[in-house]
């Protein structure tokens, strides 16, 4: 498969490899050893060799790339395709910033081009943070962010998690004051989501979570914070300060096409979408990613942009799928409006933060109000 | 060759339940060498897999025997076994009147019980020869001295000769064969009469038609004539005559005065061949039927709907089978605005309609919800009519209502004496009228009410049953209609009555009905997109409340790496679990939640 002269479009680098498991995680990783790490960069290079893409955005993503190291960072980039202004995102651990490490330089990494890192922080309490695995202190993601900046790298993100066991409105008070005050641009707070196979899925009854109630008040404090402090959130999980979008993640939701290699990462492109199987041994030997039909349709186009702040906007939907929205969605929004759920006009609707909460249910309830030809 | 009426002995084995007629049915069969014993899985006769399962026989199936007695002569015995329970009482009075004499089984460690006692009366009523016969004598708590004494005392059968027996391990079986030749009367019977045959079951059986089992009282039946049912008019020429064995059909080239055998006609449903009715010849027609036919109607009705909407037509398939075999089973289409479409079916009683529920749901993999059952009710309208309704949806405006009346039966418990209280108690509840009460022994009473049919249709029998730790027995009767504090209660779900809920009850009993009922679907309705009100109402006066709370999380918050798929299964995860909810505008009520409804009872 061959593109040429085409738009440019994300990339997704995923890389799978992790010291250890977290207990909440169920992404894709396993341990790393030098010359698996050495085989997986030269065949993320092979496999985006094969397709001749301008790229405006690339995402490292995991597992936790900064496992890799600044000079197979750097390698990979060597070979990629990217416009002036892309957006450079790598993930980081913080344990891996902060302790004596040689092989992560973020000298280095700025002078391949990343512009933008995201760091684990989950929560600013330590008990909270070992509850859920993660190596380092407070101080140390302190440190991190510091060792960042100085390396004149602005653009930070840091992910935080709510309704996890033990957390408090005050202790996700203190976490969301650290967020703030750290000086990062950016913020994504996700609510924990117990996976089936990972050791919180396994264990479930014997955590103390917060019911759906106290987390869904987590949740709005979070938005309420962060809004106060100019962090407006753009999509259901994420917060920027003005102009500090993750510009990658905006693609997903507003059903750009990206490619996505390495093991158990998902494409969009030419209009189809792809993934690649969870299992490096199969996508170090060559595997062809698996079939995940068609990309793009209605269906998928609503699910996928009443996730943003911005919404469903009518016309944008029309110019896109040449056909009107359906009135039983209009007086559909209209009535979660009353409800508070969303906010609408004549033009479209976007859900508010309540919304966003049962998002879910709401987006499915729209979608099956979508009987167009087609939309399937 | 003709048949020596002398050598003929037509009976039937009656019992409380569980007192081991079945039982003692096989090993008569066996015994017989009716069938060999490797054959043999246990209870024979009672060929539907529920029947086995319940250990209760639903249809009544004949069987010719044949037995060489100790007088050197073989007998002809036909053994017509009888459904066991009140629901099926007139199927049983039939099974009856086809027989000269009866089996009384009595359990050796039970002693007489409320069956043992109405399936005597009723077999007394048709002038049979009772045989009492104690079983169980195998177990260790047997006491066949003191349950003889029991038989005496109560029902006034002479028990010095009664077998004393262990149907399941084979003990004296010998004994009742020989007590059924000599203590059974040979029929009165005359083959030169215009044709009478009493049938007492039909069954449907897709190659032959309906086969009907039939009783010959006077005259003859050869293949080849043309038959006149006397009560429906309904001809057919017969096909076929014989006898029916325990594994298969004999055919026979007539069936005669006295004997006991099974007609096939092609006939379509056995609504053609009812039980009770009378069959003549129309070459020489009788002049007057047997006594005892009546149609019999149903007492007891609810709305079977399919749980999937798409099985409507499997289910009308379904009826329309099971009613090939079950005259008293009716149905006829419904819908309803919280079930869809569905059919309100017309049952002989409770048992009945598990039994059909049952079978609809294994017979044929349908998943049902069926409704709150009800009776018939009349209400008198104030401008002077009366309606009769079996359907709480028909309820009229209560404006329009002078007075309601309901069914009344008569009921008796028989129960060890301990029980007393809490039976009463238990009676009171479901707004008994206490009778009087009858020490049969000094440990063992007769309590009778009467109670209205609406209060004992739903669980009356699983109540007596926990509060009596399973001693206590129960029968009963339709008496009378009589006048009914009666109200209705309406469900209502976001401001719309939900009409699958509603249904009609005596007005002491509301409030507190209407309570668990909203209790109920609040912990059975999970949260929603918005705050649902739950209400229950008489006419327009709301007398219970609750609230289903707004659901407060539902929410993928992270779409990882643009893992579209994982938020697409979900999407189709939300539509599956919406497949099996009801919709009433926004709202969506999981089927869970009407069985909870459905399913309140005494213990809640």
């Amino acid at each position: 498969m061959t593109m040429t002269d085409s738009k440019p479009v994300g990339l997704y680098i995923h890389v799978p490899f992790c010291k250890s498991k977290c207990p909440y995680c169920d992404f894709y990783s396993v341990a790393m050893k030098p010359d698996t790490a050495e085989c997986y960069v030269k065949e993320v290079i092979r496999r985006i060799r094969e397709y001749n893409l301008i790229y405006d955005t690339v995402y490292f993503g995991g597992g936790t790339p900064s496992l890799l190291g600044s000079d197979r960072i750097a390698k990979i980039l060597g070979s990629v395709y990217v416009t002036n202004d892309c957006e450079i995102t790598v993930e980081c651990n913080p344990s891996d910033i902060c302790r004596e490490n040689t092989e992560l330089s973020f000298g280095k990494l700025r002078s391949c081009g990343v512009n933008r890192i995201s760091m684990g922080l989950q929560s600013a309490d330590d008990g909270e943070r070992r509850s859920l695995g993660r190596r380092t202190g407070r101080n140390g993601i302190e440190r991190a962010i510091r060792t960042v900046k100085a390396a004149g790298i602005n653009n930070i993100s840091l992910d935080i998690m709510l309704g996890i066991p033990g957390q408090t409105e005050d202790s996700l008070a203190a976490t969301l004051g650290f967020c703030i005050e750290s000086g990062v641009k950016h913020i994504s707070a996700y609510i924990l989501k117990i996976e089936e196979n990972t050791f919180f899925g396994r264990n479930a009854e014997k955590l103390s979570l917060p019911d759906e109630d106290r987390t869904a008040d987590f949740y709005l404090q979070t938005v309420e914070t962060l809004g106060n402090a100019g962090f407006e959130q753009y999509e259901i999980s994420n917060f920027a300060l003005p102009g500090y979008e993750s510009r990658h993640n905006l693609k997903y939701w507003n059903d750009e096409e990206y490619l996505g290699t390495g093991p158990a990462a998902h494409s969009f492109l030419g209009g189809k979408r792809f993934y690649f199987e969870r299992n490096l041994e199969d996508y170090l030997g060559g595997a062809k990613p698996v079939s995940d039909g068609i990309g793009g349709t209605a269906e998928e186009y609503i699910m996928l942009i009443l996730r943003l702040k911005k919404g469903l906007d009518y016309n944008s939907f029309k110019a896109k799928f040449g056909c009107e929205i359906p009135d039983e969605i209009k007086s559909f929004a209209a009535l979660l409006a009353e409800k508070g759920l969303a906010q609408a006009n004549e033009n479209g609707f976007h859900f508010t933060p309540e919304g966003f909460l049962i998002s879910n249910k709401l987006i499915y309830e729209t979608i099956s109000k979508l009987s167009l030809p087609g939309g399937h | 060759m003709a048949v020596n009426k002398d050598l003929i002995r037509n009976f039937c084995i009656i019992a409380h339940i569980d007192h081991g007629k079945s039982t003692l049915a096989d090993r008569l069969l066996e015994k017989t060498n009716s069938v060999a014993i490797r054959d043999m899985t246990a209870q024979l006769l009672d060929k539907m897999d529920l029947e086995r399962e319940r250990g209760i026989t639903i249809k009544a199936h004949p069987v010719k025997l044949n037995y060489l007695a100790d007088d050197g002569k073989e007998y002809a015995l036909n053994l017509i076994d009888t459904p066991g329970h009140v629901d099926f009482n007139y199927e049983v009075s039939r099974s009856l009147a086809a027989c000269e004499g009866a089996i009384l089984v009595v359990d050796a460690t039970q002693g007489v019980e409320a069956q043992t006692l109405a399936n005597t009366y009723l077999a007394l009523d048709h002038d049979l020869e009772i045989i009492p016969v104690i079983n169980k004598i195998d177990l260790a708590s047997a006491d066949p001295d003191r349950v003889a004494k029991e038989i005496e005392d109560v029902i006034g059968l002479d028990c010095s000769e009664a077998p004393r027996i262990s149907a399941k391990t084979g003990i004296n079986i010998e004994a009742v064969l020989e007590q059924i030749v000599k203590g059974i009367p040979a029929p009165q019977a005359n083959d030169n009469l215009p044709c009478r045959a009493l049938i007492f079951d039909s069954v449907y059986d897709s190659y032959k038609g309906v086969i009907v089992y039939v009783r010959i009282k006077e005259g003859r039946i050869r293949p080849g004539d043309t038959l006149r049912m006397m009560a429906t008019g309904a001809e057919f020429t017969v096909v076929e005559t014989g006898y029916m064995r325990a594994r298969e059909p004999e055919p026979c080239s007539e069936l005669t005065a006295g004997e006991v055998g099974y007609i096939t006609a092609s006939i379509k449903t056995v609504s053609n061949a009812r039980v009770g009715d009378t069959i003549t010849t129309v070459d020489n027609p009788a002049s007057k039927p047997l006594p005892g036919y009546r149609k019999v109607n149903p007492m007891v009705f609810c709305g079977i709907y399919p749980a999937d909407g798409a099985d409507y037509e499997n289910l009308r398939d379904a009826l329309e089978k099971l009613q090939l075999n079950d005259a008293a089973l009716s149905y006829e289409p419904e819908s309803s605005g919280a079930l869809g479409f569905g059919f309100r079916c017309g049952f002989l009683g409770l048992l009945h309609l598990e039994i059909i529920q049952e079978r609809l749901e294994r017979e044929y993999d349908l998943d049902l919800v069926t409704t709150i059952p009800s009776v018939i009710y009349r209400i008198n309208l104030t401008d002077g009519s009366t309606i009769e309704i079996d359907n709480p949806t028909h309820y009229p405006d209560p404006g329009l209502i002078s007075s309601c009346e309901e069914p009344f039966t008569d009921s008796h418990i028989y129960s060890p004496a301990d029980y007393v209280g809490t039976i009463m108690e238990l009676c009171q509840e479901r707004r008994g009228i206490f009778k009087n009460m009858d020490y049969i022994t000094p440990e063992r009473v007769d309590i009778h009410y009467e109670m209205p049919l609406n209060e004992i249709i739903y669980d009356f029998f699983d109540s007596l049953k926990s509060r009596t730790k399973g001693y206590a027995s129960f029968d009963y009767e339709i008496k009378d209609y009589r006048e009914s504090k009666l109200v209705k209660l309406d469900v209502m779900l976001n401001g719309d009555v939900i009409d699958a809920l509603s249904f009609i009850i005596h007005s002491d009993k509301a409030y507190a009905k209407a309570r668990k009922i909203a209790e109920r679907l609040k912990d059975n309705i999970p949260r929603q997109m918005f705050e649902i009100p739950i209400q229950i109402g008489i006419g327009g006066k709301i007398i219970a409340r609750e609230t289903v709370k707004a659901m407060r999380k539902d929410v993928l918050a992270k779409c990882y790496g643009g893992d579209i798929t994982r938020k697409k299964k979900l999407l189709e995860k939300q539509k599956e679990g919406k497949k099996r909810m009801r919709h009433f505008g926004t709202v969506e009520v999981p089927q869970e939640a009407f069985m909870a409804v459905l399913k309140l009872d005494d213990n809640d």
